[in-house]
């Protein structure tokens, strides 16, 4: 347990105030990037760390920022996605309410490197302590002139807007958000053309999440080259890992990437309760696919070998399930969650969403066929890769990993015509 | 109801934020439920599309796709319970009929002293403090058992009584 992370205060303290946030090195990064770089030297430095994105999809932000048409087409923007919202992840959160000047700091730095001349943090709703936080660190920081016109003396000027979105989960999707914020359903559009030729406003938009951006300050203050000695080769850096579900400490732990899975459930997060067993884990957020209790022992989190193993890194959200838990139930929470948040456009989607829930009810309540589990498998492998955005190939990985990895189990329901463990798992 | 003048000034003053009035809409949205009990009256639609300059549809059809407006009335304290799979893995099932049980109605009910509606959620994010309650839009309760139920209503009846109404208040959006 030697490593230390960077991105939180220690566990009880709070760096929202930007006295504590100088005090422990905070706009150090953002000095350095404006006084002593060129913007082609900062884009150059976030390249080199290697920095994927924290989101869930994994890309380079130093790849997408380069993507940007050259300086002179303005305005151009940063869609910061604060709308964290896949089922099991919570560390976003985290940063916005303990350490919210590292994310304008990030936002200020990536700003430099694009030529941006705003930057629109889109939060989730439901996050009302976050948003009066960040919102009270953004006009503190514009007091001490990190934002507002000719921000320390280098001719940039950047102003940064929270804005609150209002439940939908589709509005993490990068182009969902941009139709929410201009005042719309949050329906993603067809790509191309991409958000870095046109984004919001149909403008140039760099968009990151908020954890992404957090790690800006420290690659700029520290260095590429120190970047990359944390982490794997090609997941670099360290990353905020949730982890919930059936263990004796759930919670928050930053970890370099290529942590033994094994380390973060038995170590970090205690372990599960007394005499339980482990039966399955989700690595990362309730769209990525499940993953049984023995590869779940033997994987490190990062994205090369979670993805040699049938599964994704996701946003880190990792999700526990021992013994008692049923796995038709934890599949009927995602099939419901998706048939709930799908926006509706693509056929595939809105219906299969609705037919991969009932299904999975049906197989709960014993009332569903054998011929039905190869209809779960043939409809998820028809929502795959079909559709404008990704929510579809979620939904099906998300419940239907769970009848591929434990198909025994679905069956036992059908022929006991109900569930094995009821009165012993989880209700949902 | 039309919009007050103070309403209209305080949507108006987010404008320069923005190059189209039109990204006002889920924050004007967020003010008039604050204002207005915890929902968005029907005849607060017509005078609001004026003044972001567009058609009362593309209002109507903003309020109907996000989970957190309402177009029917709701409770003073609208109690939302998170019954994601990590809440549901920590018993957020029965936590919500512990609550329905006690208040006497079912989720999407109001209680007739229209102090209390129930609503569920998807994830909230906070899933490593789970089961977690939502009231109206303020700071999760975490960690949240069948048994802290009795005095969480009771504070929310106190807090009630304290400001002198039942049924509506401004609270939608503050704290």
């Amino acid at each position: 347990m030697a490593f230390v992370g960077y991105l939180l205060p220690p566990e009880g303290r709070n760096w929202s105030a930007l006295a504590d946030y100088k005090a422990n090195g905070g706009y150090e990064g953002a000095e350095k990037a404006v006084r002593q770089m060129k913007p082609a030297d900062v884009l150059t430095e976030v390249k080199n760390s290697g920095l994927r994105g924290r989101g869930g999809a994994g890309f380079a932000a130093g790849m997408k920022w380069s993507f940007l048409p050259a300086d002179g087409v303005h305005p151009r923007y940063i869609a910061c996605n604060a709308d964290e919202s896949e089922p099991g992840t919570f560390k976003d959160r985290q940063i916005l309410e303990r350490n919210p000047h590292q994310l304008i700091e990030g936002l200020l730095i990536a700003a430099w490197a694009n030529s941006i001349d705003a930057a629109y943090v889109y939060m989730r709703g439901e996050y009302r302590g976050a948003f009066d936080n960040l919102n009270a660190a953004v006009a503190e920081a514009r007091a001490a002139g990190y934002l507002g016109r000719n921000i320390l003396g280098s001719g940039l000027d950047f102003e940064i807007y929270v804005h609150r979105g209002a439940g939908a989960y589709i509005c993490g999707e990068e182009t969902g958000l941009m139709e929410s914020l201009e005042g719309r359903k949050g329906q993603p559009r067809k790509r191309p053309p991409f958000p870095a030729i046109a984004g919001l406003w149909k403008r140039p938009t760099v968009i990151n999440n908020v954890e992404t951006m957090s790690h800006v300050p420290h690659v700029i203050r520290k260095g590429a080259d120190w970047f990359k000695t944390i982490g794997t080769e090609k997941s670099t850096g360290s990353t905020i890992f949730g982890v919930s579900g059936q263990v004796m400490r759930p919670g928050t732990y930053e970890l370099p990437f290529g942590t033994p899975l094994r380390e973060i459930i038995h170590e970090y997060a205690g372990g599960l309760r007394p005499g339980r067993t482990l039966k399955a884990v989700i690595p990362g957020g309730v769209s990525m696919p499940v993953l049984t209790a023995e590869t779940a022992m033997q994987v490190t989190m990062d994205h090369d070998t979670l993805q040699k193993n049938g599964s994704l890194l996701g946003t880190g959200a990792v999700i526990v399930f021992d013994d008692t838990s049923c796995m038709v139930r934890a599949a009927i929470v995602i099939a419901r969650f998706f048939r709930h948040e799908s926006c509706g456009q693509c056929t595939q989607c809105r219906e299969g969403t609705g037919w991969l829930h009932k299904l999975m009810m049906q197989i709960e309540a014993g009332k569903a066929r054998k011929s039905d589990l190869d209809t779960v498998d043939e409809i998820t492998r028809q929502m795959e890769g079909k559709t404008i955005c990704a929510l579809s190939d979620a939904a099906a990985w998300g419940s239907g990993w769970f009848l591929r990895r434990f198909r025994p189990e679905f069956e036992a329901h059908i022929e006991r015509g109900g569930c094995p463990l009821a009165g012993v798992s989880f209700e949902v | 109801m039309p919009l007050s003048e103070e309403l209209k000034a305080r949507i108006a003053a987010e404008f320069p934020k923005y190059p189209e009035k039109r990204a006002v809409l889920l924050t004007a949205l967020h003010f008039i439920q604050a204002e207005c009990g915890g929902w968005v009256p029907p005849d607060t639609v017509p005078d609001l599309a004026t003044l972001l300059g567009i058609l009362p549809i593309d209002v109507e059809e903003v309020v109907s796709f996000y989970p957190m407006y309402h177009s029917d009335p709701v409770g003073k304290w609208h109690l939302q319970i998170c019954t994601n799979l990590p809440c549901c893995v920590a018993g957020a099932r029965g936590l919500a009929q512990a609550l329905e049980e006690r208040l006497d109605i079912l989720s999407g009910e109001i209680t007739p002293d229209g102090l209390f509606s129930i609503g569920e959620s998807e994830c909230l994010g906070s899933c490593g403090t789970a089961p977690v309650l939502q009231v109206n839009n303020e700071p999760f309760v975490e960690n949240l058992k069948p048994a802290d139920l009795p005095a969480l209503l009771e504070r929310l009846r106190a807090r009630a009584a304290a400001s002198g109404s039942n049924g509506s208040n401004g609270s939608g959006g503050g704290r």
